[in-house]
C-alpha cells in the first residue's frame, strides 16, 4: 500500500507509521521541520517501510497542497491512504483576548485540512478507491468554556468530514474521522496526567484497525464514545452551568 | 503512564518532569533547573536515577532507529531506544547484544550510563567496550560527538559515569553474529565456594556464558552452595524458529505483603530450588529469553518485597588466579548469619578486559550480586559491614544498585572520583551523586 501521512513528526503519526511500516508498505512523509521529519523517516525505514519518501513543508502554506498531494503520488506511483495528523492545541485564555490567535488555531486545525482535503478529493475520487483518514477529537463534540476554539474548529473538520464521506462514498472512497481523548503527546506535555491519558501507541493500533475496517468514525480509546455520549445528551441548560 | 522511582523504590524522590522527544531540540530550554538528571527505565535499583528536587529528563521519546547496518552489525539509535527493541530488531537477522545485564528493559544510555556487564564478562568485557560513539548535550547547549577518537575523555568519562556528564542522545553499538536464538545451556550444582571456584575456573574456558546462583541461607560447610548456569549459543538450529524472538511477562498487579519476604519462607524457596536440580548436571536447549532474562517474565518483581522496598547489594573483591577467598567466604558467612538475604543472589567471576569507563565498576575478580527486602536498620546495619570488607580488599560496589553506600566508601572504592568529577556537568546531579560526594539537596522545585 502506498501511504501519505501529513503531520508525520507528530507522536501519533509517528506511531501509526510504524504500523505501516512493519507490514512493509511505502511511504511518504510531510511535515514543517526538517531535522525531526529526517529522523522520522530513518526509523521507520529501519522499521521495515520501503520506500520512504518526504517533503517538509508548512501546513498553513494552502498554495502548497496540490504539489504535496502530486509529488506523493509520484514518488509512490500512485495513492491509496491518506492520514492527516497535524494540529494544534491553541491557549484557550489567549484566543479569548486575541482574535488573530483564535483565526490562527482554525486556520491549522480545520483551514488547513479543508483545503487538503479538497485537492486530494478529486484524486480519490477519480480511481475509485483509498482511505482518507484524519485526526479530529473528542473536543469537536461539544463546546466547552475550557477549550472551545480548538473545539469548534475540531467540531467544523467532524462536519466538514461527514459531508466528505457522503460526497465520496459513492465512488468507493473511505472517509475516517479519528477522534482521540487525552493521549500523551508534545502537545499535551504540558498538563498533569491522569488516568485517562493513553499512550500514543494504544491509539495508533485503533488508527490502524479501524482504517483496515473502514470504519467512518472510531474513538479511542473506545470509552469516549460513551463519555461523549453521555455528555452530548445533557441538556444545554444543566450544562452551561458546568464548569468542563 | 510513567512512574519515576528506582527499581528498588527506595528511597522515594519528587521531581520535575520534562520530557524530550527529539534530538534535534534543546532540552534545557523549558525548567529553570537547579539539577538535572536523564532517567532511562528506572532500572537501577538505587538513586543513582533519582534526582529529588530536581529534574528529570524523560528520554523515553528518544526511540527512534538512525541507522542499522545488518551486514557488519552496527546499530545506530537514539538513547531511550531499550534493549528488548534492539532485540525485535536484531535478532530475526542473526545479531545478538554484544552485552546484557540481567533485564532486557532497559535503555541504551542507561546501558552506558552504568557501563553494564552480563554473563559473558569474562569473553566481552562491559558494554562500554562495544560502543563506538555517542552524542551528548550538556546543560550550556554544547553537543560533543564522542568517541575513543573524538572528545575521547568525555567518552570515557561517560561510559559509567552515572548520567552525570550530560544527556546522552544517541549511541552507536556493535553488535554480534549468533547462530540461533538459542542457548545449549547446563545447570551444575556445586556444594561450597571451593567447588564453585573450580567449577568457574572450567566453564570460563569453554562457555560464552556463566553465572551461579547461590543459596545465600546455607552455611558451614555448604556455604555458598548453588547451581551454576553455563551456556553457549546453539549452532545451526535447523527449524524455522532459529532467529526466533520472546517477550512475555505477566503483571504483579499489587504489592506483596511483608511476610512474603519473611526468613522462613525464603529459606524454604531456596533449599526447594537447589534439590530441584539433581547432582548429574542438565544439559537442555534454551531459548535467549529465558536464559538471559528470567526475571523480565515477573512484570514487576520489584513489588514482591513489600512496601518497604528492596535492597540490592552488589560488590566485586578482586583476586589473582584462585588466590585469597576469605573475603568472600566473610561476606557470604555473614549474610547467611543475617537471614535478611532472599532468592535472588548470584555468584560470577569477572574477567579482567579493560573497559574504557572511567569509573566503571566491573574489574577481575568475584561479584555477588543479591536482593535483600528492607527490614529496616538491621539491613542498613549488614551492608555497612560488608562495605568495610570490600574496602578493606580493594574491592568495589556498584553504584546502579546503590542507595545507601557512604560517601567515604564509594571515594575509597572509586579513587579515580576526582578525576571523574572534572567531566560531571555543573547543572547535573543525582540523588547517588549528592550522598557520596556530600552536596547538599538542590533547593526548591518539587521538594
Ligand atoms: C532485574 C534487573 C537485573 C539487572 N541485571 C544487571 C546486570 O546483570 N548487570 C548490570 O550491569 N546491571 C544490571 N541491572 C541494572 C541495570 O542494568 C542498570 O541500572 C541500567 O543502567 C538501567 O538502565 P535504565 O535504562 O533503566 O536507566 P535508569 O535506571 O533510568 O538510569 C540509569 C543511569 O543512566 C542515566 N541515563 C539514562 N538515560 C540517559 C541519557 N539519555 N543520557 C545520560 N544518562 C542517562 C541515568 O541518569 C542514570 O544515572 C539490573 C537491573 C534489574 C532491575
Ligand atoms: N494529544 C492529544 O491529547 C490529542 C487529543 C485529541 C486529538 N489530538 C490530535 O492528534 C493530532 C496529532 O497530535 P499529537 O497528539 O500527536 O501531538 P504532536 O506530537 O504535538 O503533533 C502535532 C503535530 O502537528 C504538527 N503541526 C502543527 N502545526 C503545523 C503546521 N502548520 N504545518 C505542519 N505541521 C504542523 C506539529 O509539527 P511540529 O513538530 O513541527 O511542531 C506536530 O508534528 C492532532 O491533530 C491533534 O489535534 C491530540
Amino acid at each position: 500500500m502506498r501511504i501519505l501521512i501529513v503531520g508525520a513528526t507528530s507522536a501519533i503519526a509517528q506511531k501509526v507509521a510504524r504500523l505501516f511500516a512493519k507490514a512493509n508498505h511505502s511511504i511518504f512523509l510531510a511535515a514543517r521541520n526538517e531535522k525531526k521529519l529526517v529522523s522520522v523517516a530513518q526509523d521507520i525505514q529501519i522499521h521495515g517501510a520501503h520506500p520512504v519518501h518526504y517533503m517538509t513543508l508548512d501546513m498553513n502554506d494552502f498554495d502548497l497542497h496540490p504539489a504535496l498531494i502530486h509529488q506523493a503520488t509520484q514518488s509512490l506511483g500512485g495513492l491509496d491512504i491518506l492520514l492527516v495528523a497535524h494540529g494544534q492545541l491553541p491557549d484557550q485564555p489567549a484566543c479569548q483576548v486575541n482574535v488573530r490567535e483564535a483565526e490562527q488555531a482554525f486556520k491549522v486545525n480545520f483551514l488547513s485540512v479543508l483545503s487538503l482535503l479538497t485537492h486530494a478529493s478529486h484524486q480519490f475520487q477519480k480511481q475509485g478507491s483509498g482511505t482518507i483518514a484524519v485526526i479530529s477529537s473528542v473536543a469537536g463534540d461539544r463546546g466547552r468554556q475550557s477549550n472551545y476554539i480548538y473545539g469548534s474548529a475540531k467540531g467544523a473538520l467532524n462536519i466538514f468530514l461527514e459531508g466528505l464521506r457522503n460526497r465520496l462514498f459513492p465512488y468507493g472512497v473511505h472517509v475516517l474521522t479519528i477522534k482521540p481523548g487525552y493521549v500523551d503527546t508534545p502537545m499535551t506535555s504540558h498538563l498533569k496526567k491522569n488516568r485517562l491519558f493513553a499512550d500514543p501507541e494504544s491509539v495508533a493500533r485503533d488508527i490502524y484497525k479501524a482504517i483496515q475496517k473502514k470504519k467512518d468514525v472510531v474513538y479511542t480509546p473506545w470509552f469516549w464514545r460513551y463519555i461523549l455520549l453521555g455528555i452530548k445528551l445533557c441538556p444545554e441548560w444543566i450544562f452551561k452551568r458546568t464548569k468542563l | 503512564m510513567n512512574a519515576y522511582e528506582c527499581w528498588g523504590r527506595y528511597p522515594k524522590a519528587k521531581h520535575q518532569i520534562e520530557p524530550i522527544y527529539w534530538t534535534s531540540e534543546n532540552p534545557f530550554i523549558h525548567s529553570p533547573a537547579t539539577s538535572y538528571l536523564a532517567f532511562g527505565k528506572g532500572r537501577s535499583y538505587g538513586d543513582s536515577c533519582l534526582n529529588d528536587g530536581g529534574v528529570l529528563l524523560d528520554t523515553s521519546g528518544l526511540n527512534r532507529w538512525i541507522h542499522f547496518d545488518d551486514e557488519k552489525g552496527v546499530v545506530r539509535c537514539e538513547a531511550g531506544v531499550s534493549l528488548a527493541e534492539v532485540l525485535r530488531l536484531a535478532v530475526p537477522k542473526g545479531w545478538f547484544l554484544p552485552v546484557t545485564p540481567g533485564t532486557k528493559h532497559i535503555t541504551v544510555a542507561g546501558a552506558i550510563a552504568n557501563d553494564v556487564h552480563g554473563k559473558n564478562h569474562h569473553r566481552a568485557g562491559t558494554f562500554g567496550r562495544h560502543v563506538g560513539q555517542f552524542e551528548i548535550v550538556r546543560s550550556d547547549g554544547t553537543r560533543l560527538l564522542c568517541s575513543p577518537q573524538k572528545n575521547q575523555k568525555y567518552f570515557s568519562a561517560t561510559i559509567g559515569g552515572l548520567g552525570l556528564t550530560g544527556l546522552i542522545l544517541w549511541a552507536e553499538f556493535s553488535l554480534k553474529r549468533i547462530p540461533s536464538s538459542w542457548i545449549q545451556m547446563e545447570t551444575i550444582r556445586f556444594g561450597n565456594l571451593d567447588e564453585f571456584f573450580n567449577l568457574s575456573r572450567d566453564s570460563d574456558e569453554k562457555f560464552e556464558y556463566t553465572l551461579s546462583w547461590i543459596d545465600c541461607f546455607s552455611q558451614g560447610k555448604s556455604l555458598a552452595r548453588g547451581l551454576m548456569m553455563r551456556g553457549n549459543h546453539a549452532e545451526n538450529y535447523p527449524d524455522k524458529k532459529r532467529f526466533s524472538i520472546r517477550d512475555r511477562s505477566i503483571n504483579i498487579p499489587c504489592t506483596a505483603p511483608r511476610w512474603f519476604t519473611h526468613s522462613s519462607i525464603m529459606k524454604g524457596l531456596n533449599v526447594c530450588y537447589f534439590y530441584k536440580q539433581r547432582k548429574k548436571p542438565r544439559v537442555s536447549r534454551v531459548h535467549y529469553d529465558s536464559f538471559f532474562y528470567p526475571l523480565d517474565i515477573l512484570g514487576s518483581y520489584n513489588r514482591l518485597f513489600g512496601r518497604g522496598g528492596l535492597l540490592q547489594y552488589q560488590c566485586v573483591l578482586p583476586f589473582e588466579g584462585h588466590g585469597d577467598l576469605s573475603a568472600i567466604k566473610l561476606i557470604l558467612s555473614r549474610i547467611a548469619k543475617s537471614n535478611l538475604a532472599s532468592m535472588v543472589a548470584v555468584l560470577k567471576v569477572f574477567g579482567n578486559i579493560p573497559s574504557p569507563g572511567m569509573l566503571s565498576f566491573p574489574r577481575k575478580g568475584i561479584t555477588l550480586a543479591l536482593d535483600l527486602p528492607i527490614r529496616g536498620q538491621k539491613t542498613f546495619h549488614l551492608l555497612e559491614e560488608l562495605d568495610a570488607v570490600v574496602g578493606e580488599h580493594h574491592g568495589a560496589v556498584y553504584p546502579a544498585k546503590d542507595a545507601r553506600m557512604s560517601g567515604e566508601n564509594f571515594r575509597r572504592f572509586f579513587p579515580q572520583w576526582k578525576e571523574f568529577r572534572d567531566y560531571v556537568d555543573p547543572n547535573f546531579s543525582s540523588g547517588f551523586w549528592r550522598r557520596v560526594t556530600q552536596e547538599p539537596s538542590p533547593i526548591g522545585l518539587a521538594s
